[in-house]
């Protein structure tokens, strides 16, 4: 097992609950951020191997993968019709976008036994990466950004990749995609992971100026981190959602001067609520964050040079700084299909719950899916409400229910009825949240303490459990998703352990655009997405 | 076949064994729940066939209103659910013994619930491992690889050892004192202790207070010796646990004397009563399956995987004994009422089929092995890195250097404790020991 060339590490955070054995077994590898964020290098040194299988051997969860990425849920049984079976066989299936939605699903296609020809097609030079770490142990230099490579991939699936080639449209009645170098490759069938982008500063000459980042990609994430490490006398954030409140964690850990500027009442605020945003905006501070909230940067001021070096604010105020991030959140890469048919536009690609396209007049198509940052899905449990996640764990989960239907036939496909979960970690707190926080009218915490930051938040709507939000208490999380999809009426009324908080809902703070259709309850059931179902519940 | 009345049909009635007095051991049967012949001495040997009957309900009512859970999803749901308490106090009448809980010294974590647990477990942490000490089980492998081969070195020039007595005993003691600041030779003193509390663990509620006043004598034994140590710790500490337990003030304060102790006592107990267990059974299971042990001895990394199924299928904690539920919970069909007492059936859960195909049987190559050998939740086990290292550690050096080493007698008898179960001697034959590899 040992001198088998590079060790490549993953982490599944959405499963990983901070048990740090990991830490404990290989501590040049894997470190403790806090009671529960673990942080690592993705690609430790070969010396490390020994070490490094002993801890993923030791995750209680089993969430450390070394070289490889396996998926636990059962392989389909097989088509039932005969063209199913022959289109597995022989079939040609083309993936546009090459990042983690796109890897992974090339990976379950050849694990449900397609062996037709398979192309994946990505913008980027680099085989696909992993983009949490860059805007934590990257920026902070603990790891090269090169580093943030998925395991294996492409020696294990046996796909053609066609790497650094945007695709500039989709032909439909064609069935062939088009690539910015004039190539054009056939399909049978086609996914459709893209995914976002960075939203840049609005002022192109502004942002042009050296010293103003965006961060999405590895070369933001190397570029960044040289301006951090040149040691700048200010930093400003511009937008305080997890990107922009991640970066500012990482400066506060170099000691570097940071100014954040949030257009909302508080960090956080627009993902989490009002409430939490405050907590969050009281952890910025303790951390030495120059927040101002309520006010938005107005224009940014280069020198002679061209260099930034102030930015002017809604308030009539000014930051002098060196290095601006824009954390403006993410456009979709959608441009490629106008044009296509496809019901695509700046809220993504609308499809189905079983990752199915749905096109400009509103009918599903039968070949053409979609998957990632980029898919915009009816979720039964949030009253058949569409919306697209930008998480980690819904670009994995959601790649395996698109690869899985598009290799099954009709009866045998699966609805994507995970429920969201995403984490994030910043000033020494891991933050995860289960459910959809800004679908909420309510929230509690139930468990532990605002003051120390240790607690479990829950949201309710219309007297039923839609989310939970967790500071450093991710082992009870899955309680509370459980609670969820039991569609468990708020406020939890039961006695548990390690109640200190008042047991009063408050209003959740919940930002305006999400108004919440009346109606549906619906519940989940089953582990396995091979088992999920949603039903209707009766009215409450 | 429990349920099954001897007076029905003899004609059809498979259990009894030739060997067996029929008329006894079925209407001891009849009258005994599964839960309770898993406990019995008799079976301790291989409980593992019980419990297929044992998971057909997942969530049991016994006899004496203790509920137990067997199967590995409810077993994991039950770890995760802030409506369970590890507080026994939290146990509704008559099954609480309140007025031996007065008279109780101070809980340890591992019987505390958030925000307590959390703090004291936290305090205890910050001596041994992440976030703060994060390279103190790494820099202990020298020693302990050290000690590994003294004591397989301790088996040369005879031809039949006690795996117990020899080596999975005398590792995890030393282990431990040499990282609590315990002097080794007082393991007499404490041994007898520690063995006297095991045997009070349970589960089961009939014999409750019985066992509860036993411990308390027992328990106030070993904190007079843990009190006495300690004071002489704070006076001139060292770079040991106990040293750093009893000065140590941070943002979460500092440890009172009276859990400095308590948590002492945990970690004493649970340092050595339980790694001796895993390094015993892993020796039993690999002279149970020769072709292991043989790809053990020209694969030495296997080991790693090795011990990992080992605390799948034959893990040293078989039980969480003393949970309590503190809100009426639905599980499996079943209602778990408030203020009951909760046994989790850790070594069940790991072999129910329903979470891992084949669970009987033992195999190392699995590409997942999610277990339950540590439990989970936010009790999971403290001491987990160590038992893993010093497992793998004595489990390669035994696999390594043994000549033809064989059972002498299989099963091998057993200590009494169903909780912590494990061999009590494990005397094993072989040709000779092969020099430790440099």
């Amino acid at each position: 097992m040992s001198g088998e060339g590079p060790v490549r590490v993953l982490i599944d955070l959405t499963r990983c609950q901070g048990y740090g054995q990991c830490a404990f077994l290989a501590p040049d590898v894997f470190t403790m951020h806090g009671d529960e964020a673990v942080l690592y290098d993705p690609d430790p040194d070969d010396a490390q191997r020994e070490r490094v299988l002993r801890a993923a051997a030791a995750c209680p969860v089993q969430a450390l993968h070394v070289d490889r990425m396996a998926m636990r849920h059962r392989t389909a049984s097989g088509p039932a019709t005969r063209d199913g079976a022959a289109f597995r066989r022989d079939g040609r299936i083309v993936i546009v976008g090459a990042s983690l939605a796109g890897a992974r699903a090339a990976a379950v296609l050849r694990r449900e036994g397609f062996t037709g020809s398979l192309t994946v097609i990505g913008d980027e030079p680099h085989p696909p990466y992993d983009r949490p770490p860059l805007s934590k142990r990257v920026l902070s230099g603990g790891v090269p950004a090169e580093h943030t490579l998925l395991p294996r991939l492409r020696e294990e699936i046996g796909a053609e990749w066609l790497l650094g080639t945007a695709a500039t449209g989709l032909d439909l009645a064609a069935r062939r995609v088009r690539l910015a170098d004039g190539r054009e490759v056939g399909f049978d069938r086609v996914l459709i992971a893209t995914g976002t982008r960075a939203r840049p500063w609005p002022d192109p000459a502004e942002a042009a100026l050296r010293g103003v980042h965006v961060l999405r990609t590895m070369e933001d994430a190397a570029g960044l981190r040289e301006a951090l490490a040149a040691g700048p006398r200010r930093v400003l954030v511009i937008g305080g959602g997890f990107t922009g409140s991640e970066v500012a964690s990482v400066c506060r850990d170099l000691d570097l001067p940071v100014t954040l500027v949030e257009r909302g009442p508080s960090p956080l605020s627009g993902a989490l609520g009002g409430v939490l945003g405050e907590v969050a905006a009281g952890l910025q501070r303790a951390h030495g964050v120059d927040l101002r909230c309520g006010v938005t940067v107005t224009s940014l001021e280069g020198d002679a040079d061209g260099r930034l070096r102030r930015a002017h604010l809604s308030d009539g105020g000014t930051v002098d700084a060196e290095v601006a991030v824009v954390a403006l959140g993410a456009v979709r890469n959608v441009e490629w299909l106008r044009g296509s048919g496809l019901a695509a536009g700046v809220w993504g690609v609308a499809c189905d719950a079983g990752c199915r396209a749905v096109d400009a007049n509103g009918l599903v198509t039968d070949d053409v899916f979609v998957a990632g940052d980029i898919a915009r899905f009816p979720h039964p449990v949030f009253q058949y409400q569409f919306m697209s996640l930008e998480h980690w764990g819904n670009a994995v989960d959601q790649a395996e229910i698109a690869a899985h239907n598009m290799v099954s036939d009709q009866t045998r496909r699966w609805p994507h009825l995970s429920l969201p979960v995403f984490w994030s970690t910043q000033f020494g707190v891991n933050i995860k949240s289960v459910g959809v926080p800004t679908f909420a009218d309510e929230i509690v915490v139930t468990q532990g303490s605002v003051a120390e930051r240790r607690f479990v938040a829950v949201y309710g709507h219309r007297g039923r459990i839609t989310a939970a939000v967790t500071f450093d208490q991710g082992m009870w999380l899955e309680f509370y998703r459980r609670l969820i999809e039991r569609a468990a009426p708020f406020p939890p009324d039961f006695p548990h352990v390690d109640r200190r908080e008042d047991p009063r809902p408050v209003p959740a703070g919940a930002p305006e655009r999400i108004v919440a259709a009346a109606g549906a309850t619906v519940v989940v059931t089953g582990h396995d997405p091979s088992e999920r179902r949603a039903s209707l519940a009766p009215g409450r | 076949m429990a349920s099954q009345s001897p007076s029905e049909s003899p004609s059809q009635s498979t259990s009894g064994s030739a060997s067996e007095s029929p008329s006894v051991s079925t209407s001891e049967h009849a009258s005994q729940s599964v839960f309770q012949r898993i406990l019995d001495p008799a079976n301790r040997a291989d409980p593992y066939r019980l419990y297929h009957e044992l998971r057909e309900v997942p969530v049991r009512r016994e006899a004496d209103g203790t509920y137990v859970v067997s199967t590995y999803r409810e077993i994991v749901e039950l770890l995760h659910d802030p409506r369970v308490s590890s507080d026994r106090r939290n146990l509704a009448r008559p099954y609480g013994a309140d007025a031996l809980a007065d008279a109780m010294p101070a809980l340890a974590f591992i019987g505390l619930d958030p925000p307590e647990h959390d703090r004291l477990r936290r305090l205890a942490m910050r001596h041994f491992g992440p976030p703060h000490t994060p390279y103190r089980v790494e820099s202990l492998l020298p020693e302990m690889s050290a000690m590994v081969t003294g004591l397989v070195d301790g088996l040369a020039g005879r031809h039949r050892a006690d795996i117990v007595d020899d080596v999975a005993y005398p590792l995890p003691v030393t282990v431990i004192c040499r990282l609590l600041g315990v002097p080794r030779e007082d393991e007499p003193r404490f041994h007898a202790w520690a063995d006297a509390i095991v045997e009070t663990l349970g589960p089961g509620e009939e014999d409750r207070a019985e066992r509860e006043r036993a411990r308390l004598e027992t328990t106030l034994h070993l904190r007079d010796y843990l009190q006495e140590l300690v004071a002489a710790h704070r006076r001139d500490p060292g770079d040991d646990l106990l040293s750093g337990l009893a000065t140590y003030e941070g943002p979460d304060g500092a440890m009172a004397p009276a859990d400095v102790v308590a948590t002492a006592g945990l970690l004493l107990i649970a340092g050595h009563e339980t790694t001796v267990n895993l390094i015993a059974n892993g020796m039993l299971t690999l002279l149970r399956h020769p072709e292991l042990l043989k790809r053990l001895r020209g694969e030495p990394d296997l080991v790693v995987r090795f011990v990992e199924e080992l605390l799948r299928y034959e893990p040293p904690v078989q039980f969480l004994p003393q949970r309590v539920a503190l809100a009426d919970i639905e599980l499996a069909g079943t209602t778990i009422t408030a203020g009951s007492p909760v046994v989790l059936a850790l070594a069940s859960g790991s072999r129910d089929p329903a979470h891992i195909p084949d669970p009987d049987v033992f195999d190392p190559d699995r590409p997942y092995t999610e277990h339950l050998g540590f439990g989970g939740g936010v009790h999971y086990c403290f001491g987990a890195p160590l038992a893993r290292l010093e497992a793998q550690l004595a489990l390669r050096e035994l696999a390594g250097r043994l000549r033809a080493p064989r059972l002498v007698a299989d099963p091998p008898p057993y200590r009494p404790s169903a909780t912590l179960r494990g061999p009590r001697h494990l005397l094993v034959d072989y040709d000779g020991v092969d020099p430790a590899s440099p």
